[in-house]
């Protein structure tokens, strides 16, 4: 593996220029200035109930992610490829979800193979034909950045369903303004807080074409035992609109109504933050108690608008994901700006093959996988999880693709002996309206904690970081 | 607003309501216990401390014995008891989490607060006498605070108005509650005024409603048994009182009637129920019975309960 590149020094240990200002002021600042002003953040955190549930962890039901004070730092030059670069992949995305939905061109080019399409269990024949407003289909998207030297940006994953963790980006930029106004009164940050306002027009410039000129958004909940029920609240709020669960919903005549204390109140636009399966126990589970019955026969009507559309499944799942370049070159024919992590594709024998002889090198993951949840990391992993891996890849080859490790950037971090290099990525949110898309300047830096780890996960141990871009 | 905000804005209020007034109860019930027995007569305190709890029946299928320990426990930390002052605060701040958009920052931070000081402090209850009387106090501060901080911050409107409803609603039944349990020792006919026994319970009487000093502004008085039954049900002055209970819930229920622009069933009831209670006189009480007065409100209570529920929640 090469040398690591740092966000801060570098290869070589040279300072890079957007970090300038904050080495000096750590310089100046005692650690244990810092060790406070840490303990302080997780004190803020947990009062306003920041919290995250891990499934399967009856011991913390509700756990804080941990919160590194240190910001991951950006220059407005690195932001400005990366902003082009996430809207013409998220413009791709949805030209591929319309295309696959309706003519499908792609297909008959021979771009894509049919039975990844056809035999995919995310793919919604449902949506076969159906119109979505201004043919948006992934109104929020959140794409996976990791770098390894200091030009290329590597997309990890596209997150085109419910991605979440913008709260995390608002709430820590709210969180690091109140610890250290000094530092900020230093640079010249790129403010992140009109997320909410620019993400309530991009719903609202989706309504349905007969919804009256204000139209009425909701956002649906799974309920508060989901793992990212603060965020759904936290989003609510800021945007002013009903939080909502599926109880709250009821179908009449192909239109939707939330059941108010005056009535019922008829819904335009729902952002709903439920996956597929759980969104109409008529249409798709049956035992799903999350949904409402009749959704789906509202949205086929186009009565009512979903947001992210039903069906955009198939274009984040990760053996897509190793089509991106060519789908990105199809549709728009320009290159990508945002490059592809090489992705050995475990359904072709060639590529299986391959995979199975370098399993201590690669990193597997299940196609339909998120969270970090079903992962193999070959370089870290025991030789009993490796052959494990090696059955479950020749039982079911189609249900995973294999990437080789990247040595990602690392960011200084605070850890238990002084700062010190921690793996990050990020996460830009995407937002994309009737007229316009939209990033606003930050996302949410993820990093591992544990020394050498690649895993930034929430679920499995992540913690986060504030991501400042610079205004020039 | 949806209705279920409305249902977890109301049950919200009942919660940190009917967690103060619990431990109120137990703190009036230490202090009687506390005197000598020549001052408490025989009655078990602790036996009409769960009954005014409303949780006597559930009780007994776990205990045999009614005695300090066993009803502290029970009422404050006892994970089985879905009222215990301990499954309140978790119900309390489970609501909240429910409806943190139509909760100020303030009104969260309270219950989230002591939602994290009952799991970090109180995570194994209270081992001492001053430990215990430290934990009542966090509880009704608590509820002070929250009390507080709807009042200060939040917007006048129907989430204000539903959280008022159940703040009150919970109020009068636990007076009422009291009442019940301890009417006879404030029926007149036991005119030997003055004995030890009878003026500790009333002192206790009283200090569960937080009405003791307020007892001596308003009469000028010794404790007289029918003052403080006419304090407690039909002084409109006293917050507690059923009277101002239901002054109150007129008047949350009209401004929700005015702002829908529509009347029901529930502002009816509770027009009626306060209307009965503005024009009876403690002697008429008495003299049909003082006991079956208040279980005719105890139901009327409840039932204005359900009726809100049907009218507004679901």
């Amino acid at each position: 593996m090469a040398i690591t590149f740092d966000e801060m020094n570098g290869s070589g240990g040279d300072l890079r220029p957007a970090y300038r200002e904050l080495s000096r002021w750590l310089k100046e600042t005692p650690p244990d200035a810092l060790e406070y002003r840490r303990q302080e953040a997780e004190l803020l955190f947990r009062r306003i109930g920041i919290t995250f549930a891990v499934y399967g962890d009856a011991e913390a039901q509700e756990r804080l992610i941990p919160f590194d004070v240190i910001p991951r730092i950006m220059s407005a030059k690195e932001w400005s490829i990366l902003e082009k670069g996430l809207k013409q992949r998220v413009r791709a995305l949805n030209m591929f979800l319309r295309d696959i939905y309706h003519g499908r061109d792609i297909l008959r080019a021979s771009i894509i193979p049919d039975d990844l399409i056809f035999q995919n269990p995310v793919f919604r024949p449902e949506m076969n034909g159906h119109d979505v407003p201004h043919d948006v289909y992934v109104h929020i998207a959140g794409i996976d950045i990791v770098r390894v030297n200091p030009e290329d940006f590597y997309v990890l994953e596209d997150n085109a369903r419910t991605p979440s963790g913008v709260s995390y980006m608002l709430e820590n930029r709210e969180i690091m303004m109140r610890l250290f106004p000094d530092l900020f009164a230093r640079h010249r940050v790129a403010p992140v807080e009109r997320y909410p306002d620019e993400l309530l027009s991009a719903l609202r410039s989706v309504a349905p074409l007969g919804a009256s000129a204000e139209p009425t958004v909701a956002l649906m909940t799974p309920g508060v035992y989901n793992s990212a029920y603060y965020e759904h609240s936290f989003l609510a709020d800021k945007l002013g609109i009903e939080l909502v669960e599926g109880r709250d919903l009821i179908v009449r005549n192909d239109e939707v109504f939330m059941r108010t204390t005056e009535g019922l109140k008829r819904v335009d636009v729902v952002y709903r933050r439920v996956d597929d399966d759980f969104l109409d126990p008529l249409t798709f589970r049956p035992d799903s108690a999350l949904g409402v019955p009749g959704l789906m026969s509202a949205y086929a009507a186009g009565n009512i608008t979903l947001a992210n559309a039903v069906g955009t499944g198939i274009a984040d799942d990760k053996a897509v994901y190793s089509y991106m370049p060519d789908i990105v070159k199809f549709y728009l024919g320009d290159e990508p700006i945002l490059k592809n992590v090489p992705t050995f594709r475990c359904r072709e024998p060639k590529d299986l093959s391959y995979v199975l002889d370098n399993l201590s090198d690669l990193v597997v993951k299940e196609v339909h996988g998120s969270g970090g949840y079903g992962m193999l990391i070959g370089p870290a992993a025991t030789k009993a999880t490796i052959e494990a891996f090696r059955d479950k890849l020749k039982r079911e080859p189609e249900g995973f693709i294999a990437q080789p490790t990247l040595a990602l950037s690392t960011c200084p971090t605070c850890t238990s002996s002084g700062l010190a290099p921690r793996h990050v990525d990020l996460r830009p949110f995407v937002l994309t309206g009737r007229d316009q898309a939209t990033v606003v300047p930050g996302g949410l830096t993820r990093v591992a904690l544990q020394e050498g780890s690649l895993v930034v996960n929430s679920s499995q141990g992540g913690g986060t970081k504030d991501t400042w871009i610079l205004d020039e | 607003m949806l209705s279920r905000t409305a249902e977890n804005l109301y049950w919200l209020a009942r919660y940190v309501e009917r967690a103060e007034y619990l431990a109120r109860t137990i703190d009036a019930t230490l202090r009687v216990t506390a005197l000598p027995a020549a001052y408490i007569g025989k009655t078990n305190e602790w036996d009409s401390a769960l009954l005014t709890a409303g949780v006597s029946a559930s009780f007994y299928q776990v205990y045999r014995e009614a005695n300090e320990q066993n009803v502290v426990e029970y009422l404050s930390f006892a994970p089985d008891n879905p009222s215990s002052i301990r499954n309140c605060i978790e119900n309390a701040r489970l609501n909240s989490r429910s409806v943190r958009t139509a909760l100020t920052s303030e009104m969260w931070d309270t219950i989230n607060s002591a939602w994290i000081e009952l799991q970090e402090v109180w995570g194994k209850g209270a081992s001492t006498r001053e430990e215990l009387a430290k934990f009542l106090r966090f509880v009704q501060e608590t509820s002070l605070r929250f009390d507080g901080s709807a009042y200060r911050t939040m917007l006048r409107n129907d989430a204000y108005w539903f959280s008022r409803l159940g703040l009150h609603l919970e109020r009068a039944d636990n007076t009422a509650r009291i009442l019940d349990v301890k009417y006879h020792v404030l029926l007149p006919e036991e005119e030997h005024v003055g004995g030890p026994l009878d003026y500790y319970q009333w002192t206790s009487i009283l200090r569960s409603v937080s009405a003791l000093t307020a007892y001596h502004w308003v009469y000028r008085e010794t404790l007289k048994p029918w003052l403080i039954a006419d304090l407690l049900i039909l002084n409109d002055s006293l917050p507690r009182s059923l009277a101002s209970c239901y002054s109150n819930l007129v008047r949350n229920l009209d401004q929700i009637g005015v702002a829908y622009g529509r009347q029901g069933a529930s502002q009816r009831h509770a027009r009626g129920v306060r209307n009965r209670l503005a024009h009876s006189h403690m002697d008429n009480i008495f003299q049909h019975g003082v006991h079956e007065f208040i279980q005719e409100f105890i139901a009327d209570n409840s039932r204005l309960g359900e009726i809100i529920t049907r009218q507004y929640l679901i």
